[in-house]
């Protein structure tokens, strides 16, 4: 229920209208990637899909935010459902491990919401991706992903602001696209990020 | 101040929905004798218009029924709506975001507690003066300068029209006309004269429209349709004087003077739509657009309508 309420008042504040160039979402397991500019992305984006999907979909979210106080991990962990990872892990080891572990808590059936660019951006430019994408791809061969493009969320709440202004949004979402077989790193990442780059234009 | 205890009143919304039973009975007739694909078309965009009047009706008059506070709280939400809207489609600047967060959540809920205290001095110069003073100010201490003009100025327009012009609706609510109470009444006498001018604006430059007013800003805007929906609407306004404090002969000028100035904001939010590359303000409204388009007319026939009553009416 309080999931309910959450995606509503997200609704309402963001002012999202949603469209879909495909049919819409559904309880298969995909990959939700999206550009990023405002900490109110993640919850726009899944308050964006049928209720019923919702409950299959868990965000990957940055552990030393939301691990910090009482309501952040009563969020992520009961809400969201949220799979933690570590940011700016060193070595490559640790970056395995990490997609390993992604896909262990993906099982066959929860999707997720990920931010390639890893980071939020000012909402001019979308950033290149980082490579987790491609890994978790290679890890789970077949894998569809979804390209969501986020409009209007940085006027709404740029970064470093606390409050929102409750403009009119969009949430675009893109073509089912899948990684084929041995295509190389670079241009996979590419091709992701073209596809939400596409999305904007509409 | 409840109006079920005005008949007049009740017998003002009784004939609206009459009129609605009217309109969603021939938009079923023609549903069904529709056979060309774009006829069919139109006619469903027709019927999601007539539905949305219902919902729309039924707000407006369970507001109105409450009295004051009802009519207060639907205008200031559908102020804060407007605005959205129109900042939406504004160029401003991420530096201009505590600028609107002042805007949304403090002028606005301002503005319309001061109808309901009834402080009509500082209700008119709140946002013409403070607001404006405030707009620009915090634009200042935000720190950006390109634009800054601009800027500023389109956040204290969005205001001006969407919260300052709106609020003199529920305003209305104000006056102390002598012999006159229920002032309800008059709101809806100027939401129905409004919205009945645009109706039927459309049905006579559908019917009729040959030449454009503007053309380059509202190919739809005719001067048949234009001559039309102010003479029928005025007539309108006319034949409810009884619900007013007006004679028959004061409110068919009054009806005047509201659907031109309905017609003049109509073009204006059109041209702004137009400079924007839009057609629409939104879409919350299925069928009308957004909740701009549907009141665009409103804002400029509210404080007219509201300092010609307050002029000539009151002592």
């Amino acid at each position: 229920m309080i999931a309910g309420l959450i995606a509503s008042a997200a609704r309402l504040v963001s002012g999202a209208s949603v469209f879909y160039r495909d049919e819409p979402p559904d309880e298969r397991q995909r990959v939700y990637f999206a550009n990023h500019t405002s900490h109110l992305d993640f919850v726009v984006l899944w308050s964006a899909l049928p209720g019923n999907v919702r409950q299959f979909v868990r965000p990957v979210a940055a552990r030393d935010y939301w691990e910090k106080g009482a309501l952040r991990r009563y969020l992520s962990e009961k809400v969201f459902r949220a799979i933690l990872i570590d940011r700016g892990v060193g070595s490559v080891a640790d970056a395995r491990g990490t997609i390993d572990r992604l896909a262990a808590e993906m099982e066959n059936r929860y999707s997720i919401i990920v931010f390639p660019e890893g980071t939020r951006g000012s909402g001019e430019e979308i950033a290149p991706f980082k490579s987790g994408l491609y890994h978790l791809c290679r890890e789970k061969p077949g894998l569809e992903l979804v390209p969501v493009w986020l409009d209007n969320m940085n006027r709404i709440l740029p970064k470093g602001e606390l409050l929102p202004v409750p403009m009119l949004s969009r949430v675009i979402f893109g073509r089912r696209m899948a990684m084929e077989h041995g295509e190389p790193k670079p241009a996979f990442l590419e091709r992701a990020r073209a596809a939400i780059r596409e999305l904007r234009g509409l | 101040m409840t109006g079920l205890s005005d008949p007049s009143l009740v017998r003002l919304v009784g004939g609206v929905l009459v009129l609605l039973v009217v309109a969603s009975g021939v938009g079923f007739v023609l549903s069904r004798r529709a056979r060309t694909e774009s006829a069919r078309a139109a006619v469903a965009n027709l019927n999601a218009r007539i539905r949305a009047w219902w919902i729309m009706v039924a707000v407006f008059a369970i507001a109105v029924w409450t009295g004051g506070i009802g009519s207060i709280v639907l205008f200031a939400l559908m102020s804060l709506l407007a605005l959205r809207e129109f900042v939406t489609l504004a160029p401003t600047h991420r530096e201009d975001h505590r600028t609107l967060l002042w805007a949304f959540f403090a002028v606005t809920p301002l503005q319309y507690y001061l109808i309901g205290i009834r402080w009509y001095g500082l209700f008119a110069i709140m946002i013409p003066v403070y607001a404006f003073v405030l707009v620009a100010v915090s634009n200042v201490i935000a720190g950006r300068t390109d634009r800054f003009l601009e800027r500023t100025a389109t956040i204290h327009w969005g205001l001006m029209v969407c919260v300052y012009c709106v609020s003199h609706a529920p305003a209305l609510l104000m006056l102390d006309i002598p012999g006159y109470r229920t002032n309800a009444k008059l709101l809806v006498f100027l939401v129905l004269v409004v919205q009945i001018s645009d109706v039927l604006q459309y049905v006579f430059g559908k019917l009729f429209g040959k030449h454009p007013v503007a053309p380059v800003i509202s190919p739809n805007k005719t001067w048949e349709g234009f001559g039309g929906g102010v003479l029928t609407a005025s007539l309108v306004g006319t034949a409810i004087w009884w619900a007013t404090p007006f004679t028959p002969v004061q409110a068919f000028a009054l009806s005047v003077a509201i659907t031109l100035a309905g017609f003049a904001g109509g073009l204006v939010m059109s041209a702004i739509k137009r400079d924007r590359g839009v057609k629409d303000y939104g879409a919350l409204i299925a069928g009308h657009g957004g909740m701009l388009d549907r009141i665009d007319s409103l804002c400029f026939a509210a404080p007219v309508f509201f300092h010609l009553t307050r002029y000539y009416f009151t002592p």
